[in-house]
């Protein structure tokens, strides 16, 4: 809980202004929402743009090992835009959770090979666990059949449906090992998702053969450490999220004329938005200690993922129910792009564990225990 | 002087060598107290000759862990919220310098505490309307008028005071700051008790009192602009918090810690809830001071104080119902004067009615919520129907 810089630096501000560039082109609300209507060939090239040619896929992964050597700092910032444009891109399950699982076996081992070509974003991978896991829940068992090749079933994966590698937790007598499964080996069946710009898939595997990537001495860990890196940053994209609601809210309402008046100067609305912009700020700040606490693997980490993950996901949720509520008529509408907003937001609130999962982690981490049953 | 140091090593040295001339034990504690504003070590994002060093905000804090760490006695901070919250930033940005050499030193090192003159009856949300009257005769001012809420005023040597020095223009228009010497005749300061019982405030009477030109702040008529200042500034200092569970949330936490029996289901969330709440507040409090170079602190600092006043209020009434049978008695309610604010000092009872203050003093919620609103997110400002008429015109 050092005093940690939670001030963006120049290098950060620079890659923000490039993916901010790059999804005001390609990615606007109507090239978001064709995907509710099943068309989805939006993504592989937005996903290509961004992995590849703004070199995204490769920020958590060191240079050496064929990455871009940045950290939690940077990959926060990239979510923070993605979430402002509701980019439907697995940056988050492949660049941040499947990359972080994968970090964890050493260089030159299994998996090298797997990691370098993920940061290069010649590769996309989905760890197999269910979207709604917290840092600390349970994981889905996948068993071994009797040729080792792993076998079984889970419901809810976000990212597989963009994946051609699937990252599978194994579970055995010494732990969880995690194996590496070709896509094309897997069933996976997309779901009709309430957040269909990050759809999830049910996934079953049935005698795929696989590699696997990392023992069973490091494979829970390298996991929960890929869910709570995945719940730390996926705040940024909460704050991003929020932080678009207001924007776009309050320019409305800068516009927006009835009774002969502009309806932001309405002082009901405009202490409700000031109360909303305090919240935004609030959760803008919880999201970057929790970021910076990954990139500086600070020992606070922990404890920064459940505030962040118990403040943000709300904010981002009442931030999208309040655009929808100030727009008013044309904020129920299809075409206006606040419900993809409000979707995704919902979707994040569940996701990694709600808040109030977070919140309960919290009073084990700062020994604020819940009463004794009576 | 020599070029001060421009990194934490540096300035780390500084401090060092600021000990060994100076050790704290041998030291008397106003000795100790000056040298290390003459050292620069005071504010350290104040300029050099004015207790500072000219660097970011956000070392002061090293500077502080160090000299506690050395056993220095502090300036006892709490007993001059306003004067080093309110009045010195405001003389720093609009002070001539000898104004900033004569009141600087003495309000920092606690010789000289401050207070605020500025809300009045008739002036309460609606700063910019006070009456309290300034007429310039010869090189003086002749004050008269009525302040209220005025908290400290008992103790302080100076206050800042905002009052009307033309009544033909418009009542923004019309204003001039003044820093006015509270032991001066003329000044009148009577208890004003509150509902915890205690007369933390004031109401001050002043009557032909004399205020010399060069304690004028700011030129005449610019007196709205520089009380914008001091409130902004008032804001970050109320609402920037320092460490983890430092404010009430802490005092509720460690009840909550010692006392297993209180715990029930209910407060559980509620505490959890607000444990939240109030951490990330304080680190946009960081943030939010890591933004802040040397210098003006905007309107954002309005937030924190917003999101402070209501954690504030809700965990200390919290508080009560998990006390139950405890939460039903009181320490006292004996007109008392305390030494110093101390929002999470005394009994649960006291901090409950003490936090009804947080959302009122130094801008009511609701205002700020107007400064938010209008003044960072650009929404349309209120109808005010006042705005272009002379003070002396407006129905009252």
């Amino acid at each position: 809980m050092s005093d940690l810089d939670l001030l963006p630096t120049d290098v950060e501000d620079d890659l923000r202004a490039s993916v901010r560039e790059l999804l005001a082109d390609r990615c606007p609300p109507s090239a978001v929402v064709p995907v509710y209507d099943g068309d989805r060939s939006s993504i592989a090239p937005l996903w290509r743009a961004l992995a590849t040619d703004l070199g995204l896929a490769g920020l958590l992964v060191p240079e050496e090992r064929g990455g871009a050597g940045a950290s939690a700092r940077e990959a926060a910032v990239v979510l923070e835009e993605l979430g402002r444009a509701v980019a439907p891109v697995p940056f988050l399950t492949s660049s941040v959770v499947a990359t972080t699982v994968l970090s964890a076996a050493g260089p030159g081992g299994a998996g090298a090979g797997l990691l370098a070509a993920l940061a290069a974003g010649e590769r996309t991978a989905a760890l197999l666990v269910p979207l709604g896991t917290a840092p600390g829940g349970r994981l889905p068992g996948f068993a071994v059949d009797g040729s080792g090749r792993p076998a079984g079933q889970v419901r809810g994966i976000a990212g597989a449906l963009e994946a051609d590698v699937l990252l599978v937790p194994v579970a055995g007598p010494d732990g969880t090992s995690v194996h590496a499964v070709p896509a094309g080996d897997a069933r996976i069946d997309p779901v009709i998702s309430l957040d269909m710009s990050r759809q999830l898939a049910d996934v079953v595997l049935d005698g795929a053969a696989g590699e696997r990537v990392l023992g069973a001495e490091a494979g829970d860990a390298a996991v929960r450490s890929g869910l709570e890196v995945g719940a730390a940053l996926l705040a940024s994209e909460q704050s991003g999220v929020a932080q678009w609601c207001l924007t776009t809210t309050v320019g409305y309402l800068q516009d927006r004329r009835q009774f002969g008046r502009v309806v932001g100067g309405f002082q009901a609305l405009k202490h409700r938005l000031a109360d909303l912009f305090v919240a935004v700020e609030q959760a803008a700040a919880a999201a970057r200690y929790a970021a910076v606490t990954v990139a500086e693997d600070d020992p606070d980490r922990t404890v920064a993922t459940a505030v962040a993950q118990a403040w943000c996901g709300d904010v981002a949720v009442r931030a999208a129910e309040e655009a929808v509520q100030l727009h008013g008529g044309i904020g129920m509408t299809w075409e206006h792009p606040a419900h993809l907003y409000l979707k995704r937001a919902k979707a994040d609130q569940l996701a990694f564990g709600t808040p109030g999962t977070h919140r309960a982690r919290l009073a084990d981490l700062l020994d604020l225990p819940a009463p004794a049953a009576p | 002087m020599s070029d001060g140091p421009t990194t934490p090593g540096e300035l780390r040295q500084r401090v060092a060598d600021f000990l060994a001339e100076h050790p704290p034990a041998g030291t008397d504690r106003l000795e100790f107290l000056r040298a290390r504003y003459d050292a620069g070590l005071a504010w350290v994002h104040f300029p050099p000759g004015s207790g500072g060093l000219g660097l970011p905000r956000s070392l002061q804090a090293q500077v502080e862990e160090e000299l506690a760490r050395a056993g220095a006695p502090d300036n006892d901070p709490r007993a001059n919220g306003i004067g080093l919250g309110m009045a010195a930033p405001t003389i720093l940005a609009f002070g001539t310098e000898e104004q900033q050499r004569r009141f600087l030193r003495p309000l920092w090192t606690g010789e000289e505490l401050w207070c605020q003159l500025f809300s009045e009856p008739g002036a309460g949300s609606d700063l910019a309307a006070v009456s309290t009257r300034a007429v310039r005769e010869g090189g003086e001012w002749i004050v008269n008028g009525q302040k209220v809420w005025t908290s400290g005023a008992h103790k302080a040597r100076f206050a800042i005071l905002v009052a009307r020095t033309d009544p033909d223009v418009a009542k923004h228009a019309g204003l001039t700051y003044f820093l006015c010497d509270m032991a001066a005749p003329g000044v009148d300061v009577r208890p004003l008790r509150q509902i915890t019982g205690e007369a933390e405030f004031n109401e001050v009477f002043l009557t032909d009192v004399h205020i010399p030109d060069d304690h004028r702040l700011g030129a005449e008529g610019e007196g709205w602009r520089v009380a914008t200042a001091t409130l902004n500034s008032e804001r970050v200092a109320i609402g920037g918090g320092a460490a983890r569970e430092g404010g009430m949330v802490g005092v509720l936490s460690r009840t909550w810690r010692q006392r297993p029996e209180l715990r029930t289901a209910d407060a559980h969330q509620r505490l959890l809830r607000l444990w939240v709440e109030a951490e990330v507040t304080r680190l946009t409090g960081k943030r939010l001071a890591q933004k802040l170079a040397v210098g003006q602190p905007g309107p954002e600092g309005a937030g924190m104080k917003l999101a402070f006043a209501r954690i504030a209020q809700e965990t200390s009434g919290l508080e009560l119902e998990l006390l139950g049978d405890e939460g039903l008695r009181y320490s006292d309610w004996t007109l008392v004067r305390p030494e110093r604010v101390d929002f999470t000092g005394r009994d649960a009872g006291y901090r409950y009615l003490r936090a009804k203050g947080n959302s009122i003093e130094g801008g009511t919620s609701e205002i700020l919520r107007n400064v938010l609103a209008e003044r960072v997110l650009g929404l349309p400002p209120e109808p005010r129907v006042d705005k272009d008429l002379p003070w002396k015109d407006l129905p009252r």
